[in-house]
């Protein structure tokens, strides 16, 4: 029975997986197509074949896996400040509402604001250092994080809240066991969006903030010089770095978050 | 009047229960000034099946969360066998089971978690458990989570929740509505035993006029807002009722007379 319905699954899961890379082919022999009939000007768009060679030299004679890691280190870095800011803050804001709602028009205001235009005020409090970039990344990412999660505080079922009164669950330990638990769903999807938009954040830092290595700097150096091989490999890889972190969240949220959405 | 506060009832084993009632005094409540109860009083006897019943809207559901302590009132009094809320161990089951019961927790570790929060070791709540299992019959996986479940076996489950600590009294809100036909009977008969078994004080607000008596020593007749008490009718048939009971003409009596008063208030 068990062994039954796996073989089912792994059967669907094949299915899905299968159809998920035939639409990526079709783009890929799109694109050889186009690049090897010269559609396009062969400086701008270089073969598949080019650009994954010289992504794999890059891997494994380049510097590609330093600036990799390095944008990655930042990126989670930011994130881990965006979590341990911004989930307590939406604890505190989601539970008391009057508090909220007195802070609800700078939360919009900032929630409106591109993350990016603050770049030249944190290069001011904090240099131009690392440290900056992961700022800025790490202030938008937390004000992901709070929202969400003061959201999800705000909107939990009343009745479950209850059920916990009437046991005589003292009202600290409902928060814990009730409350918390209750915000995972909409908590995860805020700490999905913050990881990538912590990515997106230090890639556009590393571009434009005089930087020292990483995926961003990486891109707009090889554009700079007409390496178009090397920026859409990078591009490429960037794009594997955040696809694999939103694919990351979404297995432990599968497995921590089991309910969500029954 | 006398009122049966600490009332006595016997179990299944013929052994003398003492049962908690409930006295409800001046009870008053407001919704942004407008009135809902004012003055209210109501005593439900120990170790008996009450049924509330009434209009849409008229407040069932409100006055047995501020009896339970899950709603504040502005003014009035509730005691439990004489001893407030404080001191008594109630257990309360939701119309949306489905919204009540922890859908992070196996159906089993729902049923005992008020008891790991009593401070009951593993094996003592493993006891537990296995005992309630026992005693309402649970055919069902009880390690599915809730979500896993029908609509009646997570219902039964909050029941079995609600039970769990053994309270003094249990309080049920609708708990049939948003259950099918099949399931609400098999239900009502679980309630039923246990009530039986166990002589805990029930008190239950209710929609349908027939399962309401079927179960009820008493049914409470609500008026429309400004809500008080229409009247209160007694149905002593004894338990175990069975399909028997359904046309007994002291169940078909009750009946009509209930719902004369119910059109009547509803009416007015
Ligand atoms: N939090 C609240 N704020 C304002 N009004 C409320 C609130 N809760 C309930 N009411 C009002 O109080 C009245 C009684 O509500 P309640 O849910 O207790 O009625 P009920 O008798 O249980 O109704 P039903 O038969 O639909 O279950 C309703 O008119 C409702 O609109
Ligand atoms: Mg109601």
């Amino acid at each position: 029975m068990i062994l039954k319905i796996s073989s089912k699954m792994n059967n669907e899961a094949l299915a899905s997986f299968l159809i998920a890379n035939v639409g990526t082919l079709i783009v890929i022999i799109a694109w050889w197509i186009v690049a090897s009939l010269e559609l396009i000007n062969p400086v701008l768009l270089p073969t598949p074949i080019e650009t994954f060679k010289s992504l794999f030299v890059s891997l494994f004679r380049g510097d590609l896996i330093k600036d990799f890691w390095l944008t990655l280190y930042r990126s989670l870095y930011a994130f881990a400040i965006a979590v341990v800011v911004g989930v307590p803050i939406g604890i505190l804001l989601g539970s008391n509402q009057k508090v909220y709602r007195s802070f609800e028009f700078l939360i919009d205001f900032f929630r409106s604001t591109p993350a990016t235009a603050m770049f030249p005020l944190f290069l001011v409090i904090f240099g131009i250092g690392d440290f900056s970039k992961i700022a800025v990344a790490a202030f938008a990412g937390a004000l992901v994080v709070f929202f969400n999660v003061a959201y999800g505080v705000m909107n939990t079922k009343k009745t479950r809240v209850m059920a916990a009164k009437a046991m005589g669950i003292p009202s600290w330990k409902i928060f814990v066991d009730v409350t918390f638990l209750e915000t995972l769903p909409q908590t995860f999807i805020g700490l999905r969006t913050s990881i990538s938009l912590t990515l997106v954040v230090i890639i556009v830092a590393e571009m434009f903030i005089g930087s020292t290595h990483g995926m961003g700097q990486r891109i707009i150096d090889s554009q700079q010089v007409f390496d178009m091989p090397q920026m859409y490999a990078s591009i490429i890889a960037t794009g594997v770095m955040g696809y694999a972190l939103n694919q990351i969240f979404l297995i432990i949220e599968d497995k921590f978050v089991h309910w969500k959405g029954r | 009047m006398h009122l049966d506060l600490v009332g006595a009832s016997e179990n299944q084993q013929g052994e003398k229960l003492l049962s908690t009632g409930i006295e409800v005094k001046n009870l008053t409540k407001k919704f942004h000034k407008e009135i809902l109860y004012q003055n209210f009083s109501l005593s439900m006897p120990g170790g008996q099946f009450t049924s509330i019943f009434g209009p849409n809207g008229c407040g069932k559901s409100t006055l047995l969360s501020m009896i339970s302590g899950l709603i504040p009132f502005d003014s009035g009094e509730v005691y439990f066998g004489g001893k407030p809320l404080s001191e008594t161990k109630i257990g309360y089951v939701f119309q949306n089971y489905r919204d009540a019961l922890f859908p992070w927790l196996r159906a089993s570790d729902n049923i005992t978690y008020p008891l790991s929060r009593a401070g009951l070791s593993k094996v003592q709540r493993k006891l537990k458990l296995e005992e309630l299992v026992h005693r309402f019959g649970v055919k069902f996986d009880l390690k599915r989570y809730p979500y896993e479940l029908s609509g009646g076996q997570q219902q039964l489950v909050s029941i079995m929740r609600a039970l769990a600590t053994g309270p003094e009294v249990l309080f049920l809100d609708e708990p049939f509505s948003a259950l099918d036909y099949e399931a609400t009977l098999s239900i009502i008969e679980k309630l039923q035993e246990v009530f039986i078994s166990s002589g805990v004080t029930m008190v239950m607000i209710s929609h349908n006029l027939e399962e309401a008596i079927y179960l009820s020593n008493n049914i409470v007749l609500l008026t429309k807002r400004p809500t008080h008490v229409a009247e209160i009718i007694s149905f002593d048939i004894s338990h175990p009722r069975t399909v028997k009971t359904l046309s007994d003409p002291r169940f078909i009596d009750t009946k009509s007379y209930s719902l004369d008063i119910f059109r009547r208030e509803v009416n007015k």
